[in-house]
């Protein structure tokens, strides 16, 4: 079987044994790459030499005799916002064009003490404000289901480059949806987990009170093998969370019987498509046959979460996104004085999209502003997450759409930014109350793959995987292999 | 007519921590250019602040000395502007909930002792500093981009120049005392901006408030401070109007000027900082800290009065520096005279650390010395004024009195018939002084007495030369 089909876990396990050599794994990506990736567009950098050093050290150590563990060996990327010591980290805007971080996020250096193989970083809207890779500072990525629609964003190139085989697993990054909404429209497994749950040391921030690191992965076992990589505390983030982290892969088994599931009505409301609706409620179904106990319910405040997040989210980006002023950094552009050399190297090196979030932002906290749009989001945030603590003291799980949408064709929305920003509807307010969730295939709508969003209580990523893990199991149709041909 | 001064301070302390403010890069002094940074203090894209723990703790303990009330809970807001010496172009610091508020200094004023309130305490991280060169091209060096920082603002309660400046001694003195900050403000540890404005005296309402910057000693603050006065009751007097504006103190000048500041043009856009969660600071931890503070300058100098029957200035000028007051109180254990003590810190310790630019910490002297010191001079061994040379050189040299006294040999000749060879000599070399003295010119012996010291160097016995010279003078 090639060797890309396998999923990390299967690959892993037969590092493991032996059966095949890590360089053999990272050629056999390298390989497929070469075919698929002119179409796909899913990489900003590859890094073809030092995959293959990393994957020959991973084959002397384990032929020393080394115990690696269950990712040794297995290639993979990092979205272009995660900070990779030495190599370029530009998050897809032309601003840091040449930055190189003398510097591994927290989750990169879990990932190499793991044995993992990175082959590249992967495209994304730039610093991570999209939903479709439009507004990559450099090119868009295509959607291997559908080379003439998007992949969805921002963590565009990492779903894409997971659906298209391009390599076993990615990383991308969840601020408001960037790993659920690409992963639904690239029909694969996208986790984000509770904020605090992953150390955000070294993820380029966007929105910090927002974003946290996600994974992008072919089936649900694979999500938790690479969560159980890259969770847990970190002293250099200090927001990063105490919690002890299960053994996610060990507690995938065990079923949904007597789990009582919320669907918020919210979500299937208007704006959703019929094929989206008619998936997410077979998927329901299915979970329902499988033993769960499902049950309409509400989260009030659901309307307000778009323009919450379009306030808080730009306000803490306008802040992010100040230190890019071409001093220290990045690629100063032609000046007369201070002044000139801020406000140049910011209008040229920043994107349209990226530039009127730091404009909405700088207004929603400038004085006389701040009390009516910053502080009083941050006080519908508040009754968003109560919702949905409310809620979870009923349900066990919430479950939605990932998206209303299959992916969209390119150059649909993208002279509409609201109707970029509705991509992210039924993620968002998940976002903002800092909840785990995962978005999962749930069958094709029209030959594209639906995503189902499931929710969980705060740090309960487990008992989402446990839901997912059942549904993909014991529903064969929600899953969507890769496409076999990219573009053919 | 007369006017009111209304003076306010915000003071800036380094806290004396190993370590910066969010990072583990070395918070010292001095080193090479852009040697002490790292990712986290350089504003890297994708780094995090984590809280150094040591610093809310120097900021709590500097807190209770200045009998603040401490907050349960503090948070971080993010002061938002773009300058190249900021490089993450915000701040990290204490807006809404800042760790302390309310406390206050006592000063002394002719009208009897006052309290002036400290309106809030907080924490924050210093920027770097920009080297501005001749060309017009700037040079950015982000060592201390980072360092601890504590902002003490005092309410505007205080009326003169002097007590300004007295407020600044006394809270200098707090933080010194409490080991929090080193202090130094010809290196930048401990800074100062000052406003100030005038309204007629009586008038609730306060005048148009001037903030003037750059005020590197305290004498500048003082000095500043008067012209400011000064410029704005002339505005007043003739009627003109006092702008409320930034300016800058010109050192060389003794003048201040209108600068266009940062400040005025700027919207610090402040929220809460995202990447910290707020900071509980449990009411057993400010116990903790509370019973370890030192005993702190007002209660010293009270003690120097009330124990020592020293006077209130001396007292006053003694417990104003930490190591001043450590000093005198390591000389008192071993030296029963307080004023004897008093006498030589304030008088020869505090002329050479002046003559010499040098701070007390520089200089290998110590208690010890000083005590052995006054012992020879009990015993007669050295004269006041030889003392003055043996302290000379053990304030150079760290060499204790005794050491000093043999290698110089500069103990005092009380030997009677060695003395007495000299005073003959001297006798028989000046005939014409010896016939004046004996012809009632009593001024001459004083000559004598000057001839023997030449002789022995300086060290016969004063005394003694003297007696000596009126017994081989006397007539028969």
């Amino acid at each position: 079987m090639e060797l890309t089909r396998l999923t990390a876990r299967e690959l892993g396990g037969q590092l493991i044994r032996g059966e095949v050599s890590a360089q053999e794994a990272v050629q056999a990506y390298l390989d497929r790459i070469a075919v698929v990736e002119a179409r796909v567009q899913a990489f900003l950098q590859r890094d073809p030499e030092g995959a293959s050093s990393q994957a020959v050290a991973v084959d002397e150590r384990r032929a020393a005799g080394e115990d690696m563990g269950p990712l040794a060996g297995v290639p993979m990327a990092l979205k272009d916002n995660l900070c990779t010591r030495h190599l370029p980290t530009t998050c897809a805007s032309r601003i840091l064009e040449g930055f190189r971080p003398p510097y591994d996020a927290t989750v990169t250096a879990r990932l190499r003490a793991a044995g993992t193989v990175l082959l590249g970083k992967t495209n994304l809207d730039e610093f991570a404000m999209g939903s479709s890779s439009e507004n990559s500072g450099f090119f868009p990525t295509r959607n291997p289901w559908d080379l003439e629609r998007v992949p969805g964003g921002s963590s565009a190139g990492s779903a894409a480059a997971v659906a298209a085989r391009e390599v076993a697993f990615a990383l991308g990054s969840d601020t408001g949806g960037s790993v659920r909404q690409p992963a639904a429209f690239c029909g694969v497994v996208g986790m984000k987990p509770t904020y605090g749950r992953v150390s955000r040391y070294g993820l380029v921030a966007f929105a910090s009170s927002l974003d946290q690191v996600g994974t992008l992965t072919r089936d649900v076992a694979d999500c938790a093998l690479v969560l159980a990589a890259i969770c847990g505390v970190d002293p250099l983030d200090a927001t990063s969370a105490r919690e002890a982290v299960p053994d996610f892969p060990a507690l995938l088994e065990g079923g949904v019987r007597g789990l009582t599931l919320g669907v918020p009505r919210e979500y299937l409301g208007q704006g959703v498509e019929p094929g989206v609706r008619e998936n997410v409620r077979r998927a329901i179904a299915a979970l329902e046959d499988l033993g769960a106990r499902a049950e309409e319910c509400s989260l009030p405040h659901t309307e307000y979460a778009l323009s919450t997040y379009y306030l808080i989210a730009p306000a803490e980006a306008s802040s992010n996104l100040a230190r890019y002023d071409g001093i220290r950094y990045g690629r100063p552009a032609a000046h007369d004085d201070l002044l000139s050399l801020y406000g140049n190297t910011r209008r040229e090196g920043f994107g349209p999209e990226v530039r009127r979030r730091i404009m909405l932002g700088t207004y929603a906290l400038s004085a006389g502003y701040y009390d009516a749009y910053y502080l009083k989001a941050l006080r519908v945030r508040t009754l968003i997450r109560q919702d949905f603590l409310r809620a979870f003291e009923r349900y066990d799980l919430l479950v939605t759409p990932t998206s209303p949408t299959v992916a969209f064709p390119l150059g649909e929305r993208t002279r509409d930014p609201l109707q970029m920003y509705l991509a992210d509807v039924c993620t968002v307010p998940v976002s903002l109350a800092g909840l785990p969730a995962v978005s999962l295939p749930a069958g094709l709508s029209g030959g594209l793959p639906v995503g189902l969003q499931i929710i969980g209580r705060p740090f309960d990523e487990a008992t989402v995987l446990r839901a997912a893990y059942a549904l993909e199991q014991g529903a064969f149709w929600t899953r969507t292999p890769p496409p076999e041909e990219v573009g053919a | 007519m007369n006017y009111e001064v209304v003076i306010g301070l915000e003071v800036h302390a380094e806290l004396a921590t190993r370590s910066k403010m969010f990072c583990g890069c070395p918070a010292v002094f001095g080193g090479q250019p852009n040697t002490q940074v790292c990712p986290v203090c350089l504003g890297l894209p994708g780094v995090l602040p984590v809280p150094n723990r040591r610093a809310v703790e120097f900021a709590i303990r500097a807190a209770l000395a200045l009998n603040c009330a401490v907050a349960s809970v503090t948070r971080f807001d993010r002061k938002n502007y773009f300058y190249p010496d900021l490089p993450k172009a915000y701040q990290i610091s204490q807006y809404q909930h800042p760790l302390a508020k309310g406390g206050y200094v006592g000063i002394a004023t002719p009208a009897g002792p006052k309290r002036v309130t400290i309106q809030r305490l907080h924490l924050e991280e210093d920027t770097g500093k920009l080297l501005h060169l001749p060309g017009g091209d700037s040079l950015v060096d982000l060592n201390r981009a980072g360092v601890p920082l504590m902002e003490i603002v005092s309410e505007p309660e205080l009326s003169s120049p002097q007590e300004a400046r007295d407020y600044l001694m006394q809270l200098k003195a707090v933080l010194e005392y409490t080991g929090v900050s080193d202090v130094r403000m010809e290196e930048g540890s401990l800074r100062c901006d000052v406003n100030v404005s005038l309204r007629p005296a009586g008038s609730a309402e306060l005048g148009n408030l001037v903030e003037v910057k750059n005020l590197n000693s305290f004498r500048a603050v003082q000095r500043a401070l008067e012209h400011e006065v000064e410029r704005q009751r002339a505005l007043l007097e003739a009627n003109r109007r006092v702008v409320r504006e930034t300016r800058h103190w010109d050192e060389a000048s003794g003048t201040t000027f209108a600068t266009r500041s940062k400040e005025e043009a700027h919207d610090y856009r402040y929220f809460p900082e995202p990447d910290l969660l707020p900071l509980e600071i449990s009411p057993e931890w400010v116990e903790q800290i509370r019973s370890q503070l030192p005993e702190l300058p007002g209660k010293r100098r009270r003690r120097l009065v009330d124990e020592d029957g020293l006077p209130e200035h001396d007292a006053a000028v003694l417990t104003a520096s930490k190591r001043m007051a450590d000093l005198y109180d390591a000389c008192r254990a071993g030296y029963p005279d307080p004023k004897t003590v008093s006498n030589w810190l304030m008088g020869e310790l505090a002329r050479l650390l002046n003559a010499t630019g040098r701070d007390l910490s520089q200089v290998p002297l110590t208690a010890e010395h000083l005590i052995g010191m006054w012992r020879l001079m009990d015993q007669g061994v050295l004269s006041g004024k030889l003392a003055k040379a043996v302290f000379e050189e053990m304030f150079r040299t760290g060499k204790d009195a005794a050491t000093v006294v043999r290698e110089q040999g500069a103990s005092q000749i009380s030997d009677e018939a060695q003395l007495a060879a000299v005073v003959e000599r001297v006798v028989a070399a000046n005939p014409k002084v010896v016939a004046d003295f004996r012809g009632g010119k009593e001024q001459a012996l004083g000559f004598l007495v000057g001839q023997v010291m030449r002789e022995t160097r300086g060290r016969a016995n004063p005394e003694l030369a003297n007696r000596l010279l009126r017994d081989q003078l006397r007539p028969g």
